[in-house]
């Protein structure tokens, strides 16, 4: 197992300075402030491959660059530390086991782009999460690497930390520089785009905190030698979070190129004693649901993308046999109905619109139609929302009714193989 | 209205800062410092003026965020969650483990303020579901005598 990213929350003490640079912490930030113009930092980002680790994989260096392109003197730099997706849990060990490596990287996006303020937006659910940054903030405060003539150079600084309080779409770009402005999280119509109008309309960087963990790696190190890890369209490593029925769950570090399989059965030590493998969704709830014969896809942007199937967060959950999928699949639909900002009609009215025929199909009162207007309504919601919440929505609907059709049509003939559905038995559908 | 409530509502204005960007934080700090864990009707008015926002901005903002709250809570809210992880790991058994131990339902508060009980999206606790988050301190690897413990330990520490 690789471990670049690993290798600082494993072996330092979060709030140790003389640890983090004992294991080559600061080496990237030296670098760039005292031997690199903003623009080579920008090249070597972009030569890096690097691409977004929080779901929505844009390559980070682009980013970076049509940042950088704006001419405004206030310009914003945003650490989106707010982890919702369920089954993602991998930002908050970096988080809490090594704070200083995300800040690093702020602080070289903050050169590199012209950056004049920076907010860690971390969610609610977190309250360690956020001492501990707080905490982190305040210690390199004292040590001249966050405020004003950082490093002695002529570039100053500073970052606050913001709280999220219990909204999923806050995960959203647009969505949390609404609620960093103090308003409900509401989803943007894009473009704009946030390089050139996010935060306060000025011209805002946000990062994934995966990402920007990265950037202080690919600066000491170099984008050559980083992109000998990984394959050739997907440089680096992930950390992926599994959970599930699987021995070992976890946050691990994995290189791309990695197989599904190789995940659950090496990494994770195979299924939890006496469960057989149902199917695994990968990226968190928003992911799609994969059946056994898929395991050989490899993370990997080119693979993962000539079978429709993204890597999102990176969360993988292994569901084994005895989780009736119609329950599993109207739970993620509770989910996203619950956490629907609201703003467009699709992801409003669609989420609503699911939940009650799951709902139906679940109570073995569904028709054969009810499943036509189901498939019609997710088709129509990831067509048309206005942000990625309600495009990705109905994903895990969608895969399973392609890969585990026949459990839909048992529970609308009244059965449900687990019994976790108390429906009246009726016949089994070969699948 | 309470003169000391509205005082101390603008003490923590005072400390979270007084602009308008700043109204979820003080929020969370109003909630924070309130022993049934809510944000009164009277807080909520205090806020918006020491704000210089609208009330109805402020109650847009309170109901928004699904981890505040308008009405009354128990001084231990238990958040229970029902993401597909914690399903998976079959939740609803723990969710009925805390409905019967407390003679309450999903949303509800006990009888002595002590608990309440509501549904909360992922909490990143996944290695070690089927979890629940009571106040600050998530509760991991759940089953039914846990359950059964946890809130006896807390009956007891109240006691």
């Amino acid at each position: 197992m690789a471990n670049i990213l690993s290798k600082f929350y494993v072996k330092t003490k979060p709030l140790s300075i003389k640890e983090y640079k004992e294991n080559g912490g600061f080496e990237g930030l030296e670098k760039a402030l005292h031997k690199m113009k903003p623009q080579e930092i920008l090249d070597e980002v972009i030569s890096s491959n690097l691409k977004g680790r929080g779901g929505a994989t844009f390559p980070t260096g682009l980013k970076w660059q049509f940042t950088a392109n704006e001419s405004n003197e206030t310009k914003y730099i945003i650490c989106n530390a707010d982890e919702g997706e369920p089954g993602t849990f991998k930002d908050k060990v970096l988080l809490e086991g090594c704070p200083f490596l995300l800040i690093e990287g702020m602080i070289i996006a903050a050169y590199a782009v012209g950056g004049t303020k920076g907010y860690i937006y971390i969610r609610g659910e977190y309250p360690k999460s956020k001492e501990m940054l707080r905490n982190a903030i305040g210690v390199l405060k004292d040590e001249g690497y966050l405020g004003d003539k950082i490093l002695d150079t002529d570039f100053s600084f500073d970052i606050e930390v913001r709280s999220g309080y219990g909204a999923y779409i806050c995960g959203e770009e647009t969505a949390l520089i609404e609620s960093i402005e103090g308003n409900p999280g509401r989803a943007r119509t894009k473009p704009p785009y946030p390089p050139n109008k996010g935060l306060w309309g000025k011209p805002t960087l946000v990062n994934n905190v995966e990402t920007l963990a990265n950037i202080p790696i690919i600066l000491s190190m170099g984008a050559e030698k980083f992109k000998e890890y990984g394959t050739a369209s997907s440089s680096g490593t992930k950390l992926i979070s599994v959970s599930g029925s699987v021995v070992n769950k976890g946050v691990f570090e994995v290189e791309f190129g990695v197989t599904l399989k190789d995940i659950v059965y090496e990494t994770c030590g195979g299924l939890t004693e006496n469960s057989k493998f149902k199917f695994l969704q990968l990226g968190g709830s928003a992911g799609a649901c994969l059946p056994e014969n898929l395991l050989d896809t490899k993370l990997d942007f080119d693979d993962l993308r000539s079978r429709n199937i993204s890597l999102g967060s990176g969360a993988i959950l292994v569901a084994d046999d005895t989780t009736c999928l119609l329950g599993f699949i109207k739970a993620t639909a509770e989910f996203f109905e619950h956490e629907s900002c609201g703003k467009c009609t699709p992801c409003r009215e669609g989420n609503k619109h699911v939940t009650k025929l799951l709902d139906k199909i679940v109570n073995g009162v569904a028709t054969v139609e009810d499943l036509e207007i189901l498939k019609d309504v997710a088709l129509t919601m990831k067509e048309m929302s206005l942000c990625g919440l309600g495009q990705a929505a109905p994903t895990a609907l969608l895969t399973t009714l392609n890969y585990f059709e026949g459990e839909y049509n048992e529970h609308i003939k009244g059965y449900c193989r687990t019994g976790v559905c108390f429906m009246k038995g009726g016949e089994v559908v070969n699948e | 209205m309470c003169i000391v409530l509205e005082d101390k509502t603008m003490e923590i204005i005072d400390n979270v800062g007084n602009t308008p960007d700043k109204l979820l934080e003080v929020l969370i700090a109003v909630q924070e410092s309130s022993e049934e864990n809510y944000i009164s009707e009277e807080q909520l008015v205090s806020v918006s003026k020491g704000l210089g926002v609208t009330l109805s901005k402020a109650y847009g903002v309170a109901t928004f965020y699904s981890m505040l709250s308008l009405k009354q809570r128990g001084k231990y809210v238990i958040q229970l969650c029902n993401s597909a992880p914690c399903y998976v790991n079959k939740a609803f058994e723990i969710i009925r483990a805390f409905e019967e131990n407390l003679g309450i339902k999903v949303g509800e508060v006990t009888d002595d303020g002590l608990f309440s009980l509501e549904f909360v999206s992922c909490i990143g606790a996944c290695h070690m579901a089927p979890a629940v988050k009571i106040n600050d301190e998530v509760f991991g690897n759940l089953d039914r005598f846990k359950v059964k413990s946890i809130l006896e330990e807390i009956i007891r520490r109240e006691r």
